[in-house]
């Protein structure tokens, strides 16, 4: 039997386009977030589509504190987790209330940053295990559009380039994902452009195949590793009064 | 102010005031108090059934697959959910869909709402047949579970209702079981119109007979070649008819290589000798292949779904599909003199379909006892032209519309052909579903 993977953030469209990436391949899933039995449609749509076990699991990325009890109390192990919990804010308002802008700020950053710290310690106490970051390229370079959010992922990107550093000797794989627009309820009713926005189905395959191949980072869609590439290249004095 | 929107042949094309993306019930309800509007699937219909210069709910988000039953079949799953996920989740345990349209890629509400047929009307009806029980938005803004028990009247109407009498939600559908993914196939050549109703009806008078029967068509054949066609019989395999090898693996199947139209035929591509050539090369080589012969469910069925964007064949002006049935006492006059019309006027397709539909029994749905034929014809003046004189001569025989296919009839050419559909008007109007639900179709049709 294949290895459960363990989906932090089970609502998301990209959490469940790589849940259903992985249970075509015949992977348990193990769907965890905050109401999950208001999940079930999802997890029942899961198991019959793949013919998979989904079991799902209560979990709150701005409960720090339960982190622990929830990792040892996974059952059976996951061999893969995907953090796929985020939230994109908005903005404007979370410049002006700096409670909103925590709670953007805790949960891409905090949250994901404490859940897989204790993830990584059983995998690397086990010796093995996948551990997946669904980061952004808006951490590449703090923007004036959406730095907030950018600023959380930027930590988020660190952590997880850290993470796999330490653990790359312990038998321990981690993979950063860096996606562009994807189109998903979080971008819904942003006019997004059609070439460098990707369905979470794309996303779904790109990880599957980033995994197998013990990747390190992908750019999804790749054309965002150039655009980022350009974008980090542009001196701050010049940067600092693009509108971007 | 949306983007243009169109349906599968890309006219017309039609920008919603609105289109919106319901992930659940009460989004659904909340866009219905904004004014009325039309559920869009998959974009699978070929005209403007989808469309609307109001309000347009795309519902692909309603897409999980909720409950299956092995003992009885019964399938119950959200509206967006395409008969190809059916497919993929239920044929490796034996099961397949009763009935089923040329694509794969429709959804369960749209195969519902304009209800669809197959290659099997003659023996399993249509698809709304198989379908157990209905959750639709109502026009009231309530969720309302339909049967044939309870709700029934909004039941049989929303079968074949084009989207008109409510948002359909949710869905139970009975599948067929099958041995196999595969079809034993038969292919007939004929070499004329009289051949090629003579193994339909043969067929049609044997209760054992094939499950499928559909004919291709060449509509581009001149004098004898007129209504040459090839005749493909059909029926799920059985265990035992496969090698032993695939006996081992039933339901697996060849994977097949994907083709894709990346852009715009030039309009010039398509011409009658263009065509003519490739209905010759068609029928040639499928006359070589006749007699039976093992088929993968997936080739068989949908064989256009295997080019990604197949409708881009007819250039950027798109196409328009024609299909009407006949009665059967006037089918033989009557597709003659489609034919003839047709050849004369040099404005060929494809693809053109001849199918031999059963009895029916529902509210307003397409089929009736005859033969349907359906072809295409890239949007030109002189193909619109020819339109109207098809719709003319359909009429004249008795024969009615296929409103999944229609984007340019009158509503006097529908109306004459069909007096069902002004019963349909009439209780939109006196039922209030009027002012909720309208297509750009609905609205050209008076319905």
């Amino acid at each position: 039997m294949k290895d459960p993977v363990l989906i932090l953030g089970g609502r998301s469209d990209i959490g469940l386009a790589i849940a259903h990436a992985f249970a075509a391949e015949g992977h348990p899933i193990q769907l965890a977030a905050r109401n999950a039995q208001g999940l079930e449609v999802q997890g029942k749509d899961l198991s019959l589509r793949h013919r998979v076990e989904v079991s799902l699991h209560e979990f709150d990325a701005l409960a720090p504190d339960s982190h622990e009890a929830f990792v040892t109390g996974l059952e059976p192990r996951p061999g893969v987790v995907v953090c796929a919990v985020g939230l994109l804010g908005d903005q404007q308002e979370d410049e002006r209330d700096m409670a909103a802008a925590i709670r953007v700020m805790r949960t891409n950053f905090e949250g994901p940053a404490s859940v897989l710290g204790h993830l990584a310690n059983r995998f690397a106490a086990e010796g093995e295990g996948v551990i997946v970051g669904i980061s952004s390229v808006a951490g590449d370079r703090g923007r004036g559009s959406n730095y907030i959010y950018g600023s959380a992922k930027a930590g988020f990107t660190a952590y997880l380039a850290g993470l796999r550093n330490r653990l790359a000797g312990d038998g321990v794989h981690v993979l950063t994902v860096k996606p562009g627009f994807v189109a998903t309820a979080m971008t819904e009713g942003l006019d997004l452009p059609a070439p460098l926005t990707a369905q979470p189905e794309e996303l779904g395959a790109a990880v599957l195949r980033a995994v197998a191949k013990r990747r390190n980072v992908i750019y999804t869609r790749p054309v965002w590793r150039l655009i980022m590439g350009v974008i980090r290249a542009i001196p701050e004095p010049v940067f600092k009064k693009l509108s971007i | 102010m949306s983007r243009p929107l169109s349906g599968w042949g890309r006219y017309p094309k039609i920008a919603p005031e609105t289109l919106a993306r319901p992930r659940s019930d009460a989004a659904v309800a909340e866009a219905m108090a904004k004014g009325p509007l039309i559920a869009r699937g998959n974009g699978r219909s070929y005209g403007d059934s989808a469309l609307s210069e109001g309000q347009v709910l795309d519902m692909t988000a309603f897409r999980h697959i909720l409950s299956f039953d092995p003992q009885t079949g019964l399938v119950e799953a959200e509206a967006g959910v395409l008969l190809g996920d059916l497919i993929a989740a239920f044929l490796p345990l034996g099961f397949f869909p009763f009935v089923t349209p040329g694509t794969k890629l429709v959804t369960l509400g749209g195969a519902i709402a304009a209800d669809v047929h197959g290659k099997n009307h003659l023996r399993d009806g249509s698809f709304g047949h198989h379908v157990a029980w209905i959750e639709i938005m109502t026009a009231e803004g309530e969720v309302l579970r339909c049967t044939r028990a309870s709700n029934s009247g909004l039941f049989q109407q929303t079968i074949g209702g084009m989207g008109l009498t409510g948002v359909i939600l949710r869905a139970g559908l009975t599948l067929r079981p099958v041995e196999t993914g595969w079809i034993a196939q038969d292919m007939r050549p004929a070499r004329d119109l009289a051949e090629a109703m003579a193994i339909f009806e043969e067929a049609a008078a044997d209760a054992d007979g094939p499950t499928y029967s559909v004919a291709w068509f060449d509509c581009l054949g001149q004098g004898a070649a007129l209504g040459r066609s090839l005749v493909m019989l059909g029926d799920h395999a059985r265990l035992e008819q496969l090698t032993p090898r695939r006996r081992a693996r039933p339901f697996v199947t060849p994977e097949k290589r994907r083709l894709n139209v990346p852009l715009d035929a030039p309009g010039f591509a398509l011409n009658r000798y263009t065509l003519r050539a490739f209905n010759g090369l068609y029928y040639r080589a499928g006359a070589r292949k006749a007699g039976p012969s093992l088929v993968d469910w997936d080739s068989y069925f949908y064989p256009l779904d295997a080019i990604a964007n197949w409708n881009r064949i007819y250039g950027r002006r798109g196409f328009a599909q024609f299909q009407c049935v006949l009665p059967l006492a006037e089918a033989r006059p009557g597709l003659e003199e489609l034919l003839a019309a047709i050849s004369e006027a040099g404005q060929g397709s494809f693809l053109a379909v001849l199918k031999r539909l059963g009895p029916d029994t529902t509210a307003h749905s397409f089929p009736m006892e005859g033969y349907t034929l359906a072809l295409d014809f890239p949007v030109t003046p002189a193909a619109l032209a020819l339109l109207d004189r098809l719709d003319k001569i359909t009429l004249d025989h008795g024969g009615r519309f296929y409103l999944a296919k229609d984007s340019r009839l009158t509503a006097q050419t529908l109306h004459a052909a069909d007096p069902r559909l002004a019963t349909l008007a009439e209780t939109r109007r006196s039922e209030g579903w009027d002012a909720r639900f309208a297509s750009a179709q609905s609205r050209r049709l008076q319905l």
